[in-house]
């Protein structure tokens, strides 16, 4: 290719990409939210069976380190928040492997905020808030947000309850929806059937020109988010989506040391049923959550998603300066 | 034969699904943030020439299907078969009305086209975009009418019937396209 030593955006691309960067810098400065970096190389990683690492190599004669590249700059941001750094956000790269497809580029900006003695529902308030005020300066006009439990939006798009497993249910639907591969694919795995059946039948219609709001998901989707106090089938976890694209991903944040490790330790373990890479337990995290998290509500959003989003594009290296291919 | 991971489908690539050759159109990667990746691909069959939509989980694969396009010369229907020749080797190769389906209306003695083999034996016949073929059988033209307009139906030689203008006559040759079933022009 001739042509690819140019950028896969457009010029326009870079100069919105500048100016959403700078709007976002100043809602978070008019807000007191503390701007701060984080190491992009760690001793650790997240131990997330779904999401596969890169690593590189330290090398200082005669020592040699395995550091990993993060997936996401949570724990690091975790720890500023136990020292007491109070509400703090972040726009950094964040690196997937092997993640590379239209939505996807296994490397990415993400914008990650964390704001403390916020419940989940003062942060989505939040979420709303810088959405639309991005949106509304570039005269794209939003359609009101939307908010919805997960079961509830579940329900309505397969007639399938997402919290209470039911093996013959879930067949008769993908039979019925022209998925029967489901059946082999996902077997009794619940958390598959959600996965499989959300990302097909539910999020493409998620957010149709304005920003969704789904919460309460599914205790066996709880990830680093808290159990519901009051329904203990269900997490405090929300994740947006805008035109059936998911844009981010946020937790009321677990804090108990004890149940973090448990989950470490709970997917360290499917990781080697799974024969997947080794990841190492975040022990500076654990020390941070066992010296004191304060409570507080975080979310990651991808910037490059957003910007296809409000500039129409319909794949991410189109936003991209150069996209994997020409990186 | 080789297999492919979702992660090579590529338009074009030609793959074993259920038993049947099938070739990807489309392959997207859809993961949620916090979830199994999976694979959505369109993949047509050749044998039925439906095109279906199939999920995989990331990282599966398929077996690759022995499947190519060869230029052949059409020799004749023996009433039963009809029979194809490589032109360089010689080889032939028969194949009934299921497998040349469509084809058959426009493919007449020594004309090229396109035959796929699967596991070297035809799966689909395809004609050349362009044929030339005889009007066997069309009303006579109205006198004066010079134009396209309106046209009507003109058998071929092939059994094959295309509109063609009013002022085209029976035994004359037209050159016609094959993928839309139009006529083009006359030829002299």
């Amino acid at each position: 290719m001739i042509d690819a030593w140019r950028p896969s955006c457009s010029l326009e691309l870079l100069r919105l990409r500048a100016q959403i960067l700078q709007e976002i810098r100043h809602f978070f400065l008019k807000k007191g939210v503390l701007e701060v970096e984080t190491p992009l190389m760690s001793h650790a990683v997240g131990t997330d069976p779904q999401l596969a690492f890169f690593t590189t190599e330290y090398c200082a004669a005669p020592v040699r380190q395995t550091l990993f590249l993060q997936t996401s700059p949570e724990f690091a941001m975790k720890r500023l928040l136990a020292a007491g750094s109070g509400s703090i956000y972040q726009i950094c790269k964040a690196f997937r492997n092997g993640e590379s497809g239209r939505f996807h580029n296994p490397e990415f900006t993400m914008l990650e905020w964390y704001r403390v003695g916020f419940t989940l529902s003062l942060l989505m308030d939040e979420i709303a808030e810088l959405i639309e005020q991005l949106f509304g300066q570039h005269d794209y006009s939003l359609a009101p947000t939307q908010r919805s439990s997960y079961q509830a939006i579940f329900g309505q798009y397969t007639g399938l309850d997402a919290l209470n497993f039911d093996y013959a249910d879930y067949c008769r639907y993908a039979l019925a929806n022209e998925c029967p591969e489901a059946v082999a694919l996902c077997g009794e795995d619940h958390v598959l059937w959600l996965d499989f059946i959300f990302s097909h039948h539910v999020q493409p219609h998620l957010g149709e020109n304005g920003l969704c709001m789904i919460y309460d998901y599914p205790a066996c989707q709880s990830s680093l988010a808290r159990i519901k106090q009051d329904n203990p089938k269900v997490v405090e976890r929300v994740e947006i989506f805008i035109n059936g694209i998911e844009l981010g991903n946020g937790f009321y944040e677990l804090t108990d040391v004890k149940e973090q490790e448990r989950r470490f330790n709970d997917e360290i373990r499917l990781r080697q049923q799974k024969v997947l890479p080794a990841s190492v337990k975040d022990q500076r995290l654990l020390a941070a959550l066992d010296a004191g998290l304060p409570e507080c509500s975080g979310i990651a959003v991808g910037l490059d998603r957003l910007l296809m989003v409000l500039s129409g594009n319909q794949s991410i290296g189109e936003v991209l300066s150069f996209s994997l291919h020409r990186a | 034969m080789a297999t492919f991971s979702t992660n090579e489908f590529r338009s074009g690539l030609k793959v074993m699904l259920d038993n049947d050759p099938c070739a990807i159109i489309e392959n997207e990667f859809v993961k949620p943030g916090k979830g199994q990746a999976f694979n959505r691909v369109k993949i047509r069959n050749l044998k039925t020439g439906r095109v279906i939509e199939r999920t995989f989980k990331s990282g599966e694969s398929l077996e690759g299907a022995d499947v190519v396009d060869v230029e052949m010369q059409y020799l004749y229907n023996d009433g039963q078969h009809r029979h194809f020749m490589k032109p360089d080797t010689f080889e032939q190769y028969e194949a009934g009305d299921v497998i040349v389906g469509d084809a058959a209306l426009w493919l007449k003695d020594q004309d090229p086209c396109t035959v796929t083999l699967w596991n070297n034996s035809p799966l689909a016949v395809t004609p050349a975009n362009f044929v030339e073929l005889q009007i066997v059988e069309t009303d006579p033209g109205v006198r004066g009418d010079t134009s396209g307009g309106g046209g009507k139906p003109a058998k071929l030689e092939t059994g094959a019937v295309v509109r063609v203008p009013l002022f085209v006559q029976t035994d004359e040759v037209i050159k016609v396209d094959t993928r839309t079933g139009e006529y083009i022009s006359r030829v002299k």
